[in-house]
């Protein structure tokens, strides 16, 4: 561990937040941001790496105000990345139900939601647009969920007491993606934006200091391709990937953040990650990715495990009396509602005690018994039916007659790059939005607000606050000839010539997966100083492995997707050890991060507000080598942090 | 069939499809599987054999896949003569080896149309999906300037219908079915999703116009009402979409001169 803390945070951390009272600061803030007038906008070339809720919006908003943008895909078509997959729905306080909801409330239980480890003004901003985020994917034509007089309907989600949650059926993200691809794709249409599909960005280009390029990978032809512009926006999601089996989809990683972070971005955070209570358990060594279960069905589904240790009994053969609904008795108040990290933590307590249920015995019950009975299958099956069906195609069990069984998984990182309140990283022009960046969600994100950060970041912040950087910053004319683009593309080529030429024995996949098991053994739901000990030693003699053992077939003159995957695990093996340092650094237990030695008698989180009221800001100093860690105090002047309840 | 003597898995004959890239001929190479568990994906299977791939040096057999939950659409493969496999509303991804017995010999090959060039072995360009969709699946709206949410009622049966044809993955399944390589009910589907609902009525004809002309300019061939498309999309789309979309066309051509193209200008 490094003893390079700067006290300060200095001058490299300045969040930027505005003053003045809480509800007026983005308000004041968009005001005294400087404006580029229509006219001047298609100077400007943009350049936006990722397509997922962030990408896409951002992309597309900035196009439409006249900006030049070009967009990079990994994917075959932007429509495919990950935040298609999401499926409870969007927070918004619109509080058409009545229930109380606002936006004081929405920011309120954001904070409460993350143990107070994120920065009140951010979340505030992102409660304050989420109601303009509902109106603009309506008028898109998101065809969000309807009461039968034709108003938009909401659900409740995890870790709040009001409905606040949109949706379109279980694909809520799918459809928000849609929205926001539509409206990419119109300005593809028109001209304004160049869209790259099937492209990796490998490297970020700084010239003076400014983020100015990124070096990418054709990935059908294995060309390299150089892309100058006045500003990058990273928009590439999280770093789920690094525990292996994640409900990530394959091709999320990494790269793009850690390259960012190797050329001088700071790393906030990593080992605040989100481990998602309801998906479906492991079913074996060929595993490749992990099911989530929408955890909307924690609003009709009980969970419970037998009374008893090892009771190997089919669970309609236990009687009622002899089932623990655990949630329920430890928290009486959210019962099976309670945020995700709890709910996590509790089903592997469960399992710890022998009481888990399926062959491994590392599952719980979802159990639709009780609500099918109250309000008939029909209901449930209009509510769930493509989850239930979802279930049974990779379970072959039938969870309208047998309770689901659910394991929790790596869902989500709240960890990201460092941002500022213009959502601008460490490096100069270079931004970071939707999951990529730490900002909004502490060591905790609550059910439902992954979409709203991401569409908050992309049609409503980036759109005011790319102008502090465009119209703020003296930026001479750089082209791709500019030296610094050819020592970044030939670091790209010289890293993926050097995996090619190790022809070892084992596959990247291999080493991914033993790093992931001991990712999630040690690092994940539950962490201790030794383990974590034990993890950096392991990472480091993996990534030693890699490099002399890996064994990709082919060349990277073509489409090679063993290569590609093989680029992307030797950054998660150098990533890791990261988040390994900071999770031992971190010595408390906070939102997802859960410290075995730091806990009550009754087994929760205990935080310490004293020594870790602070985003913790990693600099790269060299692979292998102690990074310095910067600290950005937190203050909270609206939320008062208190002890997380939720019994 | 006797039962296997080792193993608890499946005996499986793999014929699958490699081609080194688009101009490149193709041929099928058969791999004998021993031992696939039954609990795997049809995706895992071919990881597997990947893996052992890898491990002799071989080049591994390249497939487009990625959420592996049925809902990204980066998943193909026409799995013994069907666009992913043999289960009705199932991607292939969510395909599971217990469907298959003991000695199946399985069949892999791309999404086969002129309009989707194999780009290597099972993985094809798809991309003319999101050129017909630049051209007009979309409701002109720039962000900032959407009326209050629920200022404009849906009614539920309309916003139910909008949304089974919005449910659509862009997977390509309704191309690789149809005999005559036809995008109809991708592009029905998209124009009856914003067809359905008011907020797309402003630009119905334009829209309607300009997707037909992108779906045709990209080399797609037209329904002749064999409802393979149907039969194959794994989310189901109405085939009835067809018909809107055929209605929404005539009728736009009767309508005089309508604006065509994709964007107005301005923000």
């Amino acid at each position: 561990m490094s003893d390079t803390t700067s006290k300060s945070g200095g001058s490299r951390l300045d969040s930027k937040v505005p003053s003045g009272p809480m509800a007026e600061r983005w308000t004041r803030h968009k005001f005294d941001l400087k404006l580029i007038n229509p006219a001047n906008r298609r100077k400007f070339h943009l350049i936006v790496v990722g397509t997922g809720l962030a990408g896409s919006s951002a992309a597309a908003s900035l196009a439409e105000m006249g900006y030049r943008v070009t967009v990079l895909c990994i994917q075959d078509s932007p429509r495919r990345a990950h935040s298609i997959a999401a499926q409870g729905g969007i927070n918004a306080a619109k509080n058409y139900p009545n229930d109380g909801d606002s936006v004081h409330r929405l920011f309120y239980d954001t904070v409460k939601g993350g143990d107070f480890r994120a920065r009140e003004s951010n979340v505030h901003r992102l409660a304050e647009v989420s109601t303009r985020i509902i109106d603009q994917c309506v008028a898109q034509g998101v065809p969000f969920a309807r009461e039968y007089g034709g108003l938009l309907a909401n659900r409740s989600f995890g870790g709040a007491q009001v409905s606040r949650t949109f949706y379109a059926r279980g694909q809520t993200g799918q459809q928000l993606l849609l929205g926001a691809y539509s409206a990419l794709e119109r300005q593809v249409g028109a001209g304004r934006v160049k869209l790259l599909a099937r492209r990796e960005m490998l490297d970020l280009v700084l010239v003076d200091g400014i983020a100015r390029g990124i070096v990418a990978r054709n990935l059908v032809t294995g060309e390299y391709e150089r892309h100058a512009g006045d500003a990058v926006l990273m928009c590439t999601g999280g770093y789920g990937n690094v525990f292996y089996l994640s409900t990530n989809a394959k091709a999320c990683n990494v790269t793009a953040t850690w390259r960012a972070h190797k050329r001088g971005a700071f790393f906030a955070n990593p080992c605040f990650t989100q481990i998602h209570p309801t998906c479906i358990p492991v079913s074996g060594d060929h595993q490749s990715k992990l099911t989530l279960m929408s955890e909307s069905l924690r609003n009709d589904g009980r969970v419970w495990v037998p009374e008893r240790s090892g009771d190997k009994r089919a669970p309609n053969e236990i009687p009622e009396n002899e089932r623990d609904y655990y949630l329920e008795r430890l928290y009486p108040s959210f019962g099976n509602l309670v945020p995700r990290d709890v709910a996590s933590r509790s089903a592997k307590e469960q399992c710890d005690l022998k009481k888990g249920v399926g062959e491994s015995g590392m599952a719980v019950y979802l159990d639709f018994r009780d609500a099918i009975a109250r309000d008939s299958e029909d209901a449930i099956r209009a509510r769930y039916g493509n989850l239930f069906q979802m279930y049974e195609r990779i379970t072959g069990e039938d969870p309208y007659r047998v309770p689901m069984r659910i394991y929790p998984a790596v869902h989500y990182t709240m960890g990201g790059l460092w941002v500022d309140y213009n959502l601008e990283s460490t490096l100069p022009g270079l931004f970071v939005l939707g999951e990529a960046n730490f900002s909004d969600h502490g060591a905790n994100r609550l059910g439902a607000s992954a979409l709203m950060q991401g569409l908050a970041d992309g049609y409503f912040v980036i759109p005011a606050t790319i102008a502090s950087h465009l119209a703020g910053r003296k930026l001479a004319p750089v082209t791709t000839d500019h030296a610094a683009f050819a020592e970044a593309e030939s670091s790209a080529r010289e890293r993926i010539a050097r995996i090619l030429s190790v022809q070892g024995k084992r596959s990247a996949d291999s080493i991914h997966r033993e790093l992931g098991l001991t990712m999630w053994n040690q690092c994940g739901m539950a962490r201790d100083k030794a383990g974590l000990g034990q993890a950096l030693e392991k990472i480091r003699a993996l990534r030693e492995e890699f490099w002399e053992n890996v064994r990709v077939p082919g060349d990277s003159k073509n489409f090679n997707q063993t290569l590609e995957h093989a680029g992307r695990v030797a950054d998660f093996l150098e990533f890791a050890e990261l988040l390994a340092l900071d999770a031992r650094e971190r010595e408390e237990s906070c939102g997802g991060h859960f410290r075995t030695e730091h806990q009550t008698p009754d087994g929760e989180a205990r935080r310490d507000d004293e020594h870790f009221s602070h985003a913790s800001a990693w600099e790269f100093k060299g692979v292998g080598e102690a990074p310095a860690l910067h600290k950005e105090p937190l203050n909270f002047e609206i939320v008062h942090p208190s002890t997380r309840s939720y019994k | 069939m006797s039962a296997p003597t080792h193993a608890k898995g499946l005996r499986i004959t793999l014929r699958v499809w490699r081609q080194s890239g688009p101009s490149a001929s193709g041929a099928f190479e058969t791999h004998a599987l021993e031992s696939v568990s039954p609990d795997m994906s049809f995706l895992e299977m071919l990881d597997v054999l990947n893996e052992s791939l890898v491990g002799t040096g071989k080049s591994p057999i390249s497939f487009d896949h990625d959420c592996r939950e049925g809902i990204c659409g980066a998943c193909s493969l026409v799995i013994d003569g069907h666009a992913h496999g043999p289960d009705a509303e199932t991607t292939t991804c969510q395909l599971h080896m217990r469907h298959y017995r003991d000695g199946a010999t399985i069949t892999v090959e791309p999404f086969r149309a002129n309009a989707f060039p194999v780009v290597r072995d099972l993985v094809v360009d798809r991309s003319a999906f999101d050129r017909i969709i630049a051209a007009g699946g979309f409701i002109s709206v720039n962000t900032g300037s959407a009326p209050e949410a629920n200022s404009l009622p849906v009614g539920k049966p309309l916003a139910d219908e909008a949304m089974d044809n919005a449910a659509c993955i862009g997977c390509g399944a309704c191309v690789a079915a149809c005999p005559n390589a036809s995008a109809m009910l991708f592009v029905a589907a998209k124009i009856s999703h914003l067809k359905l609902l008011p907020q797309g009525a402003p630009e119905r004809e334009s829209r309607a116009l300009a997707m037909v002309e992108a779906m045709d300019k990209e080399g797609f061939g037209n329904c002749t009402n064999h409802y393979e498309c149907g039969a194959a999309c794994p989310k189901g789309i109405p085939v009835s979409s067809i018909a809107r979309m055929n209605r929404e066309f005539l009728r736009a051509s009767l309508k005089s001169s309508p604006p065509r193209g994709a964007a107005p200008e301005g923000a």
